[in-house]
């Protein structure tokens, strides 16, 4: 229990203090190093509640795809960060009034929450024990069939995402040369190679 | 067996995705010149998708899960939806070829914005609705931003999508507070859950929940104080899209917004009620006094459109049967009205430019009476002078605030409708009594036809009231007996 409570405030403490460092740190590309360490962490805390497949998808998707993909487009845009900071010490104050009443607000919600008593009795899909079965199995089973509207929906909305980005990116450039590969195969010397005779002793 | 039956209930849905999909490999392999045959194919599609919703199953059917729902409430949106599109694609045509923005993507991307209209008004799940709204907001995302090398165009996209963005991470904000509540997101164990809470005084989270909730749907209808980005959008996105926003989505997040309140939170009217009241009476006020300075016709309609939601939220506010019935019978009116009226702003070209300017109709009467006549029935009939269309949606929607004891809303809501006629008279009075300007292009065929069928319905509507009123009351009887 006490490896469990100090793996808890481990995993925590880092993930919140490299949160902040991603926020505050000057170069962009430590912000999302720090932004993958703070992925990890979270990917921790989820073990400890004993969801590993949320845990491990975290992993995958947020470290491996979309972590990567800030990093490129860090590296690859030219934008100056430096710039982008100023103002930023003129806005603090307010902005940070404003964070200050929203933090207040949630404590006090929070604070006196109340969970309906039939909550756990109305619930469409309860979690299995887990005993019985790993929670990675039991997202399985319901994501393809209780939930398959939802999953094709899902995918739907990826579609339009995919079409929308080549909509908007796409252009066509005039005066491109292409590889055709069929025209490559299909060439025969005859078509390429003109073969001269050189009558000998006449050259220069 | 049980599969057959979710899937004969989604039968529309599913055929839109599939035929989606066939136009995305019709275009992509037709290569050149597939625009205009995708857009036309497209709609057909959309009449075929409305012959299959009629022919669904009637009553109330729940499939999927739980997820899904049609009944006559979703079935008349959903027809409402599918007209609206189909009529803008029609509006789209000429437009995009001229505009040299006739890519097949565009009726795909509508295809699909229309495929999440329809999963939005047949959601019963907080999840289901999330899914329907964003599948719908990042098509119209990117159809905002069609003109990509137009700066305004690209603007208008952009902001449509930060702001749209923001206002989805408040709706599933407020959906994870509610669901940290109840334990389920489904509509019918909500309600079920709210229900046994009542009298008991609802707790605070799970008002806030709610309040986020109805805080991302006003944004979806662009109500009072989450409108900023109307006009913006409206006046930067290509006429026929422009002319789509106006219409379809916003049928169909007003009717999700009466399911959602009515459905799973009717029990926590108390409190959702008060809120209704003051973003309708913010928007109607706002849309009747920002619209008086505008000089671009876009953006005056974009006020409009802000104002015409704060009369069909006025129906919602009032919270029972007639409320919900007055909503339906006012987005029908509104699909003809403003479909007219974007056409006569597509027909605004002069030499080949689309001009946006209202000074340019001036004098319209004498340069083409025809069109100067059939926009001037729309305007009468959004300032809301009998016998047209537009009076009936009003005083069906203001019967039901007094039937709910709402006299506030009613009274604002005739004083600015009285504002209002002001600027929507002013365009008449610009088209009949001023010098004439040089005249427009003609319009084109399909232009003309459109305006003069939806003049004819505005014009006429009396003759089809008490019908389409039936059919509203029967779209809502089933709703509320369920």
């Amino acid at each position: 229990m006490i490896i469990q409570a100090l793996a808890f405030y481990l995993f925590a403490i880092v993930a919140v203090a490299s949160g902040a460092m991603v926020i505050s740190s000057r170069n962009p590309v430590h912000s999302v190093l720090f932004l993958i360490l703070a992925f990890f962490n979270s990917a921790g805390l989820f073990v400890l509640l004993g969801a590993e497949f949320l845990a491990m998808i975290l992993v995958v998707v947020y470290v491996g795809a979309v972590a990567v993909l800030f990093l490129f487009v860090v590296m690859m845009l030219d934008i100056n960060f430096s710039e982008m900071r100023e103002g930023f010490l003129q806005y603090l104050p307010i902005g940070g009034a404003i964070g200050l009443v929203l933090l207040a607000e949630l404590v006090l919600i929070f604070g006196s929450w109340v969970v309906s008593p039939e909550a756990g009795e109305v619930a469409v899909s309860p979690t299995p024990p887990l005993g019985e079965m790993s929670n990675t199995a039991a997202l399985g089973q319901l994501i393809y069939t209780d939930f398959i509207y939802l999953f094709q929906a899902a995918g739907l909305v990826l579609l339009v995402a995919m079409i929308g980005a080549i909509v908007l990116t796409l252009r066509k450039r005039e005066g491109v040369k292409r590889q055709v590969i069929a025209d490559q195969v299909s060439r025969r010397p005859g078509d390429v190679l003109e073969i001269k005779k050189v009558p000998s002793g006449s050259g220069g | 067996m049980t599969i057959l039956t979710d899937i004969m209930a989604g039968l529309p849905e599913i055929f839109l995705a599939v035929a989606g999909m066939v136009l995305l490999m019709i275009g992509v392999f037709r290569r050149e010149d597939s625009s205009k045959l995708v857009t036309y194919l497209a709609i057909f599609v959309f009449l075929v998708t409305a012959v299959l919703v009629l022919a669904g199953p009637s009553g109330q059917t729940i499939a999927f899960n739980a997820l899904f729902v049609v009944d006559g409430f979703a079935v008349f949106a959903k027809i409402l939806v599918l007209l609206g599109a189909a009529l803008t694609l029609v509006l789209s045509v000429s437009y995009n070829q001229r505009e040299r923005i006739n890519r097949f993507e565009f009726p795909v991307l509508v295809v699909y914005a229309v495929l999440g209209m329809l999963m939005m008004v047949s959601a019963s799940d907080l999840i289901s609705l999330y899914l329907g709204v964003e599948l719908q907001s990042l098509s119209l995302y990117v159809i905002a931003a069609f003109r990509r090398d137009a700066v305004r165009s690209s603007e208008a996209g952009l902001k449509y999508f930060v702001l749209g963005a923001l206002s989805s991470g408040i709706l599933l904000y407020g959906m994870s507070m509610v669901y940290g509540f109840a334990g389920t997101t489904s509509f019918e164990n909500l309600a079920t859950v709210f229900a046994s809470n009542e009298g008991g005084g609802q707790p605070v989270g799970l008002v806030i929940g709610l309040v986020f909730i109805v805080a991302g749907l006003a944004f979806k209808v662009s109500a009072v104080p989450f409108h900023m980005w109307t006009p913006d959008v409206y006046e930067g996105a290509p006429t026929p899209v422009t002319a789509f926003f106006a219409v379809a989505p916003k049928i169909a997040a007003m009717v999700l917004f009466v399911r959602v309140m009515i459905g799973p939170f009717g029990a926590l009217v108390e409190q959702w009620q008060q809120v209704i009241v003051f973003i309708s009476l913010a928007s109607m006020i706002l849309g009747a006094l920002a619209a008086i300075n505008q000089t671009n016709i876009k953006r005056l309609m974009a006020y409009s459109s802000i104002g015409n939601m704060g009369y069909a939220l006025v129906g919602l506010a009032a919270g029972n049967e007639t409320g919900a019935q007055a909503v339906l019978l006012y987005l029908s009116i509104y699909l003809f009205m403003n479909t007219g009226a974007f056409a006569c702003i597509l027909a605004m070209r002069r030499n080949g430019r689309m001009v946006e300017g209202i000074n340019e109709l001036a004098g319209l009467s004498r340069t083409n009476p025809a069109m100067a006549l059939a926009l001037a029935v729309f305007m009468f009939s959004m300032a809301g002078i009998p016998p047209l269309a537009g009076f009936f949606g009003k005083l069906y929607v203001f019967l039901a605030a007094i039937e709910a004891g709402l006299f506030t809303l009613a009274v604002v809501g005739l004083l600015t409708s009285v504002v209002a006629a002001f600027y929507y008279l002013r365009i008449v009075k610009l088209m009949y009594f001023d010098e004439p300007a040089d005249a427009f292009d003609r319009p084109g065929r399909e232009i003309s036809a459109i305006l003069v069928g939806t003049g004819l319905v505005t014009l006429l509507f009396f003759m089809v009231l008490s019908p389409v009123l039936n059919g509203a009351e029967q779209a809502v009887r089933l709703f509320f007996s369920a």
